[in-house]
């Protein structure tokens, strides 16, 4: 498959979905990969299978704030500049980028980045979904090192992590990012082929991304019921927004959305915890769904995915739940990125054990 | 002698002009719609001169428009100035050109140039680079003589205009008094979008100045000296200076109070409100009294902008939508409608006709239609599939609705119409839009950062809440009756000293006396 003005708009869709309201606007990472292979021609969209064992993926994308990337819009040239340092660093080519994450903006980046560099796309990512923290990706519960990480902005600057442990190379690089803007590219984590192909990513990410996206853009009458069969999704509430809080703390966007039923769900109110992504859905303190199983708000005529930063008043919204990739509920999974990670008193209870999907 | 306590409602359409008069108890005393002309000012003339006669002249104070003139320009791309588009944000955002993504016709019609430059700010209103002056100027003097305006977007204009402003001076040092729109005036966050309605705005200047001179010409030559307003996206309202300086503000208003005014003509509350006018058609949402706002960024010709304004489906189809063998519009023969239309004893067949040859108007001479029967019929089934498919898009559930159909081109909508349970025409429905003008709110708004710090979110709320209403107070509204419609927070974050962006509009309806 190709990516190109004919796939991007459904990518765009379908990693707004998986991206349970994070990892940035994806119509920025559409229009900015759509003018990379309008400028540079399209990228390959290429299955594990068909590169050799030995070869060398780099995982890349953004690190920053949600808030900070729809203003401040990356040059286009940061790929290129992670991928000659990661090769020197290596020193060794790099055969394919990979999106480390495909939910939001960071599922599409890889690809801009890829057309002007010249390189494919490999189809797979290393969450499934979206998640705020460095470390929470599939290749750290795999064991592949972050190291080295290399970090760039916008400017020119590069900088290069070596950190004792995934939890240290967020610190850092969170610094960093704060230091250049609140947004910046990064690299790390890189992996070969043959680690990848046993179980280190998620397989298939970028295609089952182009899949929800079709279906959405492709529903003859209720986009939401079609993707909510093709994901096999929980409706956690058919409502309207009515409060939306949103605070900084420790450089992350926390802060909550509160969602009054309407309809058949008229009287219930749904509570969403966000950090970045929608965390946990309360009602009268009972959780629905929590992390790292996924939780996106879908405009309830459209389907099109609201991130969690242009949540609004008024908006009116369907809340749906779906199954994480089955490595996030192994014991390592959870601890990185279970309810308690976030600071919820919450033991992680997997979404279709407390609702029936569709 | 009577009180003063008459106020004029008046509708610039591309195809018609309407004009109504209310009184203190939203009565209707008069109403007229006539051709919009070529001048503007003659259609608005007559229109108010259709209704004046009928009142009191003098007990008129007030005079609200609206006009979709602004929104016809640019789906038409007409009369556009040609604009010079300087974004200050390199060497970040370059992954993104200033008008990528426009439609080409549109862009072409529009840009006069496009060009990123060092410059810009970051969250927390440090430089994201400095300034690039002799940048500014190079590109200033490149596209001088080309460009007949200019728009200026920096990365994170909300936060701090101030390279907006340094740029705006080195532009108007080496372009003398060409007309200058900066975002930070404009839009909101969100880069693109406030860089497109930035662009959009510098553009309509003299659409905007053409139909504000025309307006008071003709309230000159009627004798009226009403204290007047503008309606904006949200169908509130604000001065004419104002709308001078920002006329994509009053892109989206028409929709707002038509479906205003076809609450206030049926009663409803909750319906889907079609109105069809000469050129475009919009499907808007009336719920518990007010139109629907949308929950995305706006497009207007397929260009996203971060306006709320009423959730509207617009389609290209009005009563003089251009009917040929392969295409229904979008081009339309406005104002000259009864001239150009077959049964106006006009050449060119148009959706008026089509729909004279259903049946669905009763006007002109149906005998003119002569041969183009077949290819009226063809095009009345288009725009009855095209409608149908716009009222489902704007649907929250698949249950039938209330159809309430407005505007002069409201007898095309049929009788039975798929997803509909009742098809509603309301006396005077011809004259919704100026109606909803006449009773339009007003509204006041505050925007900007606030450093909560101990006393909390609410009081930062509480604070903005209380400036916005006095602000809508001093704009004229009722005190006991302004309420604020519109709270929204954005965070700054990576802030030791946590800020946050609160904007809150107030709104409520004009004081009398």
């Amino acid at each position: 498959m190709e990516l190109d003005a004919s796939t991007l708009p459904a990518l765009a869709r379908g990693c707004a979905i998986l991206g349970a309201g994070g990892g940035g606007d994806t119509e920025i990472g559409l229009l900015a990969s759509l003018q990379a292979v309008e400028d540079h021609g399209p990228v390959p969209l290429v299955d594990l299978d068909e590169l050799d064992d030995e070869a060398l993926i780099m995982p890349c994308g953004g690190v920053g704030a949600p808030t900070v990337s729809i203003e401040k819009i990356e040059s286009g040239d940061e790929g290129g500049r992670l991928r000659e340092m990661v090769e020197t660093l290596w020193n060794r080519r790099v055969v394919a980028l990979m999106s480390a994450e495909i939910g939001g903006s960071n599922g599409i980046i890889p690809v801009v980045w890829a057309a002007r560099i010249g390189l494919p796309v490999v189809d797979a990512d290393g969450m499934g979904r979206a998640f705020p923290e460095i470390p929470q990706v599939t290749m750290e519960i795999a064991g592949i090192s972050p190291n080295p990480a290399v970090m760039t902005d916008e400017r020119g600057n590069v900088i290069v992590f070596r950190a004792t442990d995934g939890d240290w190379m967020e610190r850092m690089e969170r610094a960093a990012a704060v230091e250049f803007g609140g947004m910046s590219w990064s690299s790390e984590y890189q992996l070969t082929v043959g680690e990848a192909k046993a179980g280190a990513v998620v397989n298939h990410a970028v295609s089952l991304a182009i899949r929800l996206g079709t279906v959405v853009a492709q529903a003859e009458h209720d986009p939401v019921e079609a993707l909510a069969r093709e994901i096999h999704a929980a409706r956690l509430i058919v409502g309207k927004i009515v409060d939306v809080e949103r605070r900084t703390t420790a450089g992350f966007v926390r802060g909550s959305a509160t969602i009054e039923g309407l309809d058949a769900d008229a009287g219930r109110t749904l509570r969403l915890e966000i950090q970045n992504e929608n965390l946990v859905a309360l009602e009268r303190k009972r959780a629905l769904a929590m992390v790292p199983d996924i939780i996106t708000v879908l405009d309830s005529e459209s389907a099109n995915a609201i991130s969690t930063e242009r949540l609004r008043y008024g908006q009116r919204v369907t809340v749906i739940a779906f199954p994480c990739d089955p490595i996030w509920r192994t014991a390592r999974g959870l601890e990185l990125a279970g309810p308690r990670h976030f600071g919820y008193d919450l033991d992680y209870a997997p979404v279709e054990d407390l609702h029936a999907l569709a | 002698m009577p009180s003063p306590d008459l106020r004029l409602g008046v509708d610039v359409g591309g195809t018609n002009t309407d004009a109504v008069v209310l009184d203190a108890d939203d009565r209707l005393l008069a109403k007229a719609k006539v051709p919009t002309t070529p001048d503007v000012t003659r259609g608005i003339e007559a229109a108010l001169a259709g209704v004046v006669e009928r009142v009191d002249r003098a007990r008129i104070t007030h005079a609200m428009f609206g006009t979709t003139h602004a929104t016809n320009a640019v789906l038409e791309r007409r009369g556009l100035r040609r604009v010079g588009v300087l974004r200050l944000g390199g060497p970040a955002t370059r992954a993104i050109r200033p008008l990528f993504g426009w439609p080409a016709d549109l862009r072409e019609a529009v840009s006069a140039g496009e060009r990123i430059v060092h410059g810009g700010i970051e969250f927390d209103g440090r430089e994201l680079s400095p300034l690039d002056a002799e940048a500014v100027a190079r590109f200033a003097g490149e596209v001088a003589g080309r460009a007949d305006a200019i728009a200026i977007a920096s990365v994170f204009a909300p936060v701090s205009d101030e390279h907006e402003r340094a740029a705006e001076e080195i532009v108007r040092k080496e372009l003398g008094d060409l007309p200058i729109s900066l975002s930070s005036q404009i839009g909101s966050l969100g880069l693109l979008e406030r860089e497109n309605a930035t662009v959009l705005n510098a553009s309509l200047i003299d659409v905007a100045r053409g139909v504000t001179s025309a307006i008071a010409g003709a309230l000159e030559g009627n004798g009226l000296r009403p204290v007047t307003f503008f309606a904006q996206n949200d169908g509130t309202l604000m001065d004419l200076e104002f709308a001078i300086r920002f006329p994509v503000l009053t892109i989206g208003s028409g929709p707002a109070n038509s479906i205003r005014g076809a609450a206030y003509l049926t009663g409803r509350t909750d319906a889907i409100v079609v109105d069809v006018g000469g050129t475009s058609t919009d499907v808007g949402v009336l719920v518990r009294g007010f139109p629907r706002e949308s929950s995305f960024g706006v497009e207007i010709g397929g260009i996203r902008t971060n306006f709320r304004m009423p959730d509207l489906v617009t389609i290209a189809l009005g009563g003089g939508t251009i009917v040929t063998e392969d295409a229904l519009g979008p081009e339309s023969v406005g104002y000259r409608i009864l001239e150009e239309a077959l049964v106006f004893g006009g050449s060119t067949p148009t959706l008026t006709d089509a729909g004279a040859a259903a049946q669905r108007f009763e006007l002109g001479d149906r005998s003119a239609l002569g041969h183009h029967g077949p290819l009226l019929a063809a095009a009345i089934a288009r725009s009855d599939a095209t409608l149908a498919d716009a009222i489902d898009r704007v649907k929250t559930s698949r249950e039938a609705v209330t159809l309430v159909a407005v505007g002069g081109g409201a007898p095309l909508v049929p009788e039975d119409l798929a997803g509909t349970s009742e098809v509603l025409r309301p006396d005077h429905s011809d004259v919704a839009n100026a109606i909803g003008a006449a009773i339009a709110s007003v509204s006041g708004e505050v925007d900007r950062v606030f450093h909560p710090g101990a006393a909390g979110r609410e009081a930062a709320i509480a604070e903005a809440s209380s400036e916005a209403i006095e602000r809508a107070v001093s704009a004229g509204a009722a005190r006991d009756s302004v309420e604020v419609v519109e709270i929204e927070e954005v965070p700054l974050a990576y802030l030791t000293d946590p800020a946050v962006r609160i904007r809150v509009k107030a709104g409520g309806p004009l004081a009398w006396g």
